[in-house]
């Protein structure tokens, strides 16, 4: 008896579990919430530069619109803002827009029924292709916007001039374009002793890292082409074994370290180069005199692609005045608010012809005309299902062949590529 | 004046009983903490099965999504993956090195202080501290320790293991044991200090009356008084030490070099949390109970007194 009643107690649990768990009814708002207008919630990255573009944004509208007002927050904390977001969805707390969508969680959230198709509002599509051009297109899922390509971070290799010219490299010109011209130079500023690493990605295990090593050489070595493309995996090819290769050497010659930095490698000198993007100008203004130069290719090729490391917008289901938070969307990313982005973060918006439309800005910022050029030849993750767990299968296989050297490049290229298209496909 | 209580009055108040128990008024006191338990452990360990059985994942509220039940298919997909078993094989690794470590230094410190030696307080304290200290700046100090160019290294010279500790395959689980030990040895301590002194002084004095010596009152009369907390130690250290996720997610960058420090917890957390697969995510953590579970009883049932 003793025992019996806990059991039952448990049972009932159990069975109070399964009863919940069935879901509830409802579905999608429809039409009544893309006109619904009313006061809005908004997050904005932690970001100090864009939290006070996003401050003097929602100034500027609320001034405008005394009853549809915006209040804007930092995401909340988390280990990263994807989990705060899927997490805020799941509970329904998700505010009507945030202003830091990475385009890998997107099908994952759109899956979970998270997110608005922003193509159901009237004029939704024909301001995401105007305002977005060609590009745009690479960013839908399941044939619906939902997120609004904002801005982009063209990642280049950023190095240290004084480093570079203690190792007698010149700071100006590295003439690191090639594979060999690059591998030379690292060997060079590490025999100097001028530092005690060439370059230092982050060799730790989570999904995104590939977006800071190999997959914006990958993106240069076959003028944008995108990991997964129609389906397939593209990566096991002669390019992606070139770029695999490339790393593989760096990090066999002990150019690159297969440990974490316990510091910020760049300000405190351990490093000579990152992978990075215009954010890093500001972020290194006072510690480090930092160059660019695009990231290398097998044949030091001009004009290469790279990684866009996007961050977009999107609106959120659990939003109940839509039809504000698509006006307040299209006013925070008008040519005057993506100007005010570009002068107060250095970021550049995902818009046709950026260096045409700021002349004023990249005359008066000649560090970030380069950025200007490489964000017109720019690529960013594949949207497809199952993205994270694609993009952890490829960091798996990366770090045992490439990191690590436990594993053949060859056999990692062909057996991940093989894991990924099975994903994709589900 | 008193009434007789009728029949009917009894048969409820000895229904009442059953329900309650002898001590209605205890059982009160004690709902809030049922209430408790049913909320935070049942509640979630029941949901964490039925999400086991079924092709799920989590929706926005509102949303409904087929999530059919699958049976064992979820537990058939982390059974026959490569790295969730290679996660239980790390477990087991640091487990081996971690649990024996605990107990026999924990109860060897342990007993030394209780046996007066100088400066017991300040031990005691510097034990006990690392325990206090939150994990997240700890392993901030042992990677300086132990990273390539670390004090470790340096002091070790042409000794120091190439690669190094913390990317060094090999390596990797049982410097995370060798952490996870020092860092709780401050709380086991504390729970040998207190079973200490319930083993009576009488019996040191006659085993010193018989002729023992020090070790042979250690192993005759100290390690059996402390049973109990022996299978305590073993069972907390078991259980928290196969809940590893802190550790191998910072010292090891994510449970490296290259998975050879991942557990089961860290692959929870990534297929659950960040790929949003809690139906695989379940199924390990309803394997990782069991096998738990199946430890601790081991536990108990080897020290348990014949």
């Amino acid at each position: 008896m003793k025992i019996i009643r806990p059991v039952a107690l448990l049972g009932a649990a159990a069975l109070l579990v399964a009863g919940c768990s069935g879901g509830g009814g409802g579905g999608d708002d429809g039409g009544e919430g893309v006109e619904a207008t009313g006061p809005i919630d908004i997050w904005l990255s932690n970001n100090e530069q864009e939290v006070a573009w996003g401050t003097a944004v929602v100034d500027a509208w609320n001034a405008e619109h005394p009853d549809e007002q915006v209040t804007a927050q930092e995401i909340p904390a988390g280990s990263s803002s994807e989990e705060a977001i899927t997490a805020a969805i799941t509970a329904g707390t998700a505010p009507c827009l945030v202003f830091n969508i990475a385009t890998a969680a997107v099908s994952g959230w759109v899956r979970q029924g998270g997110l608005v198709d922003l193509t159901q509002f009237d004029d939704g599509a024909d301001y995401i292709n105007e305002r977005g051009g060609d590009s745009a297109a690479s960013y839908m899922t399941d044939d619906g916007f939902y997120q609004l390509p904002w801005k982009s971070n063209p990642v280049m290799v950023m190095y240290n001039k004084t480093i570079f010219a203690d190792a007698g490299l010149d700071p100006e010109n590295p003439g690191m374009e090639s594979y060999d011209d690059f591998l030379a130079g690292a060997q060079q500023i590490v025999d100097s002793g001028a530092s005690q690493s060439a370059i230092w990605p982050s060799p730790t295990s989570e999904f995104y890292q590939p977006w800071f090593d190999f997959y914006p050489l990958y993106i240069a070595e076959t003028g944008g082409t995108m990991l997964v493309e129609d389906g397939e995996a593209t990566f096991d090819s002669d390019e992606g074994r070139a770029v695999a290769e490339f790393w593989a050497q760096i990090y066999a010659d002990g150019l690159a370290p297969q440990e974490a930095s316990t510091d910020d490698a760049m300000s405190v000198g351990t490093t000579a180069m990152q992978l990075a993007g215009p954010w890093a100008i500001a972020s290194y203004a006072e510690t480090v005199d930092v160059g660019f130069m695009p990231v290398p290719t097998s044949s030091g090729s001009e004009d290469v692609f790279t990684f866009a490391d996007s961050k977009n917008v999107s609106m959120f289901t659990s939003c109940e005045a839509q039809g504000t938070a698509w006006e307040f969307l299209k006013f925070a990313t008008s040519e005057d608010s993506d100007g005010q982005l570009l002068e107060l973060t250095g970021q550049m918006p995902l818009r046709t012809d950026l260096a045409a439309t700021f002349p004023e800005y990249f005359e008066a910022n000649p560090s970030y005309e380069a950025f200007a050029g490489q964000a017109e030849r720019v690529a960013d993750v594949p949207s497809v299902p199952n993205s994270v767990e694609t993009w952890q299968a490829f960091r798996d296989g990366y770090s045992a062949a490439v990191i690590f050297g436990t594993a053949p490049v060859d056999e990692f290229l062909t057996s991940t590529a093989e894991t990924i298209n099975g994903l994709v496909a589900e | 004046m008193t009434t007789a209580p009728t029949a009917g009055q009894d048969r409820v108040r000895a229904q009442r009983r059953g329900w309650l128990g002898a001590q209605p008024i205890g059982s009160l006191f004690t709902l809030p903490y049922l209430v408790f338990v049913l909320t935070i452990f049942a509640y979630p360990l029941g949901f964490a099965v039925y999400i086991a059985f079924h092709d799920y994942f989590f929706t926005a509220p509102g949303v409904e999504v087929p999530k059919p039940f699958v049976g064992f298919d979820n537990f058939a997909a982390v059974l026959t993956d490569e790295r969730v078993l290679e996660s239980f094989r790390n477990t087991a690794v640091f487990l081996v090195i971690n649990v024996p470590l605990t107990v026999v230094l924990s109860m060897v410190l342990a007993t030394a202080l209780d046996s007066g030696v100088r400066w017991a307080s300040a031990y005691r304290i510097a034990f006990y501290v690392p325990y206090l200290t939150a994990s997240v700046s700890l392993v901030g100090v042992w990677m300086l320790l132990f990273s390539s160019g670390g004090l470790i290294n340096s002091v070790l010279g042409p000794l120091a293991p190439s690669p190094s500790w913390l990317i060094n395959s090999t390596l990797a689980m049982p410097t995370i044991a060798l952490y996870v030990t020092w860092k709780q040895l401050g709380f086991y301590i504390l729970l040998y200090l207190a079973a200490l002194q319930n083993v009576p002084r009488e019996l040191h004095e006659s085993a010193m009356t018989d002729g023992a010596n020090g070790w042979q009152r250690f192993r005759a009369v100290t390690i059996p008084g402390v049973r109990a907390a022996t299978t305590l130690v073993l069972i907390l250290a078991i259980i928290t030490g196969a809940n590893l996720f802190t550790e191998p997610y910072l010292l090891t960058a994510g449970g490296g070099p290259d998975g050879a420090s991942s557990t089961p917890v860290l692959l929870i957390y990534q297929q659950g949390i960040q790929q949003q697969n809690p139906d695989t995510a379940a199924a390990i953590g309803m394997l990782l109970v069991i096998v738990v579970g199946l430890l601790s009883l081991t536990a108990n049932r080897l020290t348990r007194e014949s």
